[in-house]
């Protein structure tokens, strides 16, 4: 976990562990971290049936510390109104069982977890939309803050030149499913359906999801607002909000984003030569099988560019493997090099 | 400073920065009209894309001086998304000046605005009343909450009995401003939809998003109204609008309604909100007044009440 200058020519894999089976299978797939949450709103990925009692956790922690693995907490929701002391709680669990980072995106969760356990180690969440050096340095400064995980909005370019004026370690995503909106400071989902990623910890909830099967074809209604219509023979995605089709000036598209998958396979050298520290697999809400593949392909592609930086190149193999769990079956850089720049 | 202890205290108007691109001569004749009406606060500058330049930053300081010298307290905003070094500079220019009270747009304007009194926009995150008081720690007096956070927990963060303290010396109650009138800012990308709607290049954008004084409608299939898009800002089609729930506004402590541009009959917007909150108008006449206006989208208020953005006032 130290700053060294082996770590920084090495990322450390971060992976998605949405259940005890994932966390274990992601370690064993070679994840030098994983990064998980706990069973209620203090999390960005608060779905039923996914996440941490204590029990798990503390067995999670175990497992991965026996193999030399960290397990870093997610606690990147914004701390209730109501109800903030929940927020606390979770960062005395993670202190207690021994947590090897929390991730926070509130500053309320900062500053109780700065000042109440000096030690514990803390990431900014992407939630937190810290898209500047100036604002990484800010929660450097006030909270020591050892890393910050960028939001999926900023070129190539732009990350070099940030990563050049931090002190922090920088995490980018390096796959997954893909936010075209800044995280931490999206509403979208609450204007439609009253829950969102910063309140609620989810992102056009299920509980809001209706499938409608009518002669123009299957309709995706989310709180009743339609997000798109499909075919017959067009396969069905999951109605995220920013992701439907929608008119435009009598122009029917997808107006926001089209459901692609972010690849950053071939761009992995020059994520090595800007010396980002992590790379974060996307995916806590998906299955154990897809944890452990998409795990296993990239850590066959940061060792192969360590060892062989000059010769690397993306594998057949790695983008067959991937392939498989693309949302849309298609990939791109996403913002890193921007096609519509 | 002790705004709203007293239910019969002025609750202020503050007109929120324009959210759109509008030719100059328009943004002037806008800004022209606000001098001579009843706002208190207006707050100035290109929030949304820096690639804007109708106004640079001189001619809003310009602006802000000639509103200033009409009475207006003025606010200088920063910009909400700063990716480049170059919008980082601009931005230190506007938290560097002491001139105008500055409203942060992001965490990268915290760093430069520690120590001073300074406001923070909607778009810096306060979800609780500890969150509040990191921010007052820096210096902040006002917030402009989250346009998603309702009435109720408003009041749980900065209730009017027992005010979070701000300001440089940490003795200045931090005074609540809401959104309470105009499309809701809900979103930001590094992609400017409005560009792609075009096909054109974010860098080659013709800065189309002239065109669309109040957004460019984004409809679902069936024709519903549903979002609105400004650029990298998507924006909800529907207004949200705080006429009507006068009682609870107060009640949460708010002191400050923060009305957002729209292209047409914002002068009737701003008297009506006055005539409610400060005159003693119906809050129903007052509604049913806005009603009848052809502004660009009906009007919700489900965020006040805890519920969907998108919900109907009386729904």
């Amino acid at each position: 976990m130290t700053a060294s200058r082996e770590a920084a020519r090495k990322p450390e894999l971060v992976c998605p562990a949405g259940s005890l089976r994932a966390l274990t299978l992601a370690d064993d797939a070679g994840a030098d971290a994983v990064y998980m949450g706990l069973k209620d709103a203090t999390n960005a990925r608060n779905f039923a049936g996914l996440n941490f009692d204590l029990a798990q956790m503390r067995s999670g922690i175990d497992y991965a510390h026996a193999r030399g693995r960290s397990v870093l907490m997610a606690l990147n929701t914004y701390a209730d109104a109501r109800e903030p002391s929940r927020w606390w709680r979770a960062v005395d669990t993670a202190a207690e069982l021994g947590a090897d980072a929390l991730i926070c995106a509130d500053i309320a969760v900062l500053g109780y977890a700065h000042r109440t356990h000096p030690q514990l180690r803390l990431h900014l969440s992407v939630q937190a939309s810290a898209t500047t050096y100036e604002a990484i340095e800010f929660y450097r400064e006030r909270y020591a803050i050892r890393r910050a995980v960028l939001p999926r909005v900023l070129t190539l370019s732009q990350v070099a030149h940030l990563a050049r004026h931090t002190g922090a370690e920088i995490e980018v995503f390096g796959f997954g499913s893909l936010c075209v909106m800044v995280e931490g400071r999206c509403a979208l989902s609450s204007y439609a359906t009253g829950q969102s990623p910063n309140t609620a910890g989810v992102c056009s909830p299920p509980s809001a999801v209706r499938w409608e099967d009518t002669r123009e074809g299957v309709q995706a209604r989310l709180n009743g607002v339609l997000i798109d219509r499909y075919a017959p023979d067009e396969p069905r995605g999951y109605p995220t909000l920013c992701k439907g089709r929608f008119d435009v000036e009598g122009k029917r598209d997808y107006a926001l984003e089209e459901p692609t998958s972010l690849n950053t396979l071939a761009i992995l050298p020059q994520l090595f030569d800007i010396g980002v520290a992590a790379i974060k697999i996307e995916g806590r809400q998906r299955s154990p099988a897809y944890v452990e593949q998409v795990t296993r392909v990239w850590r066959s592609a940061i060792d192969e560019c360590a060892a062989r930086r000059e010769r690397y190149s993306v594998q057949p193999q790695w983008i067959a493997a991937l392939g498989r769990w693309s949302e849309g079956q298609q990939h791109t850089l996403g913002a890193y090099d921007r096609p519509w720049r | 400073m002790d705004a709203t202890k007293a239910p019969l205290q002025r609750t202020r108007i503050s007109v929120g920065p324009l959210l759109y691109y509008w030719p100059r001569t328009a943004v002037v004749e806008f800004y022209a009209r606000l001098a001579d009406s009843v706002a208190d606060t207006i707050t100035l500058g290109e929030v949304v894309c820096s690639r804007r330049h109708e106004l640079k930053l001189a001619d809003w300081l310009a602006l802000a001086r000639d509103l200033a010298a009409c009475g207006k307290e003025v606010v200088l905003a920063s910009q909400a998304l700063l990716e480049s070094e170059a919008e980082l500079r601009e931005m230190r220019e506007i938290a560097g000046q002491h001139e105008f009270l500055v409203e942060a747009g992001d965490a990268s304007a915290l760093r430069t605005l520690a120590g001073h009194r300074f406001v923070l926009g909607p778009h810096v995150n306060v979800y609780s009343r500890p969150a509040l008081e990191e921010y007052a720690t820096l210096g902040a007096v006002r917030w402009v909450a989250p346009v998603e956070l309702d009435l109720e927990a408003i009041a749980r963060i900065d209730p009017p009995d027992a005010r979070v303290a701000g300001g440089p010396d940490g003795n200045e109650p931090i005074e609540t401003e809401v959104f309470a009138f105009g499309r809701l800012p809900l979103a930001f990308s590094a992609r400017c939809f409005t560009a792609r709607h075009y096909r054109l290049n974010k860098d080659e954008c013709a800065f189309r998003c002239i065109e669309h004084p109040d957004g460019l409608l984004l409809a679902t299939d069936e024709g519903e109204a549903f979002l609105a898009l400004n650029g990298i800002q998507t924006q909800s089609a529907a207004l949200h609008c705080l006429i009507a729930q006068r009682e609870a506004v107060r009640a949460s402590g708010v002191g400050r309604l923060r009305l957002s541009p729209c292209s047409a009959h914002f002068d009737e917007v701003i008297d009506c909100f006055d005539a409610v909150y400060n005159r003693g108008a119906d809050p129903r006449e007052g509604l049913a007044q806005l009603r009848a206006l052809p502004l660009p989208g009906e009007l919700v208020d489900g965020f006040a009440r805890h519920a969907p953005g998108l919900q109907r006032i009386d729904s």
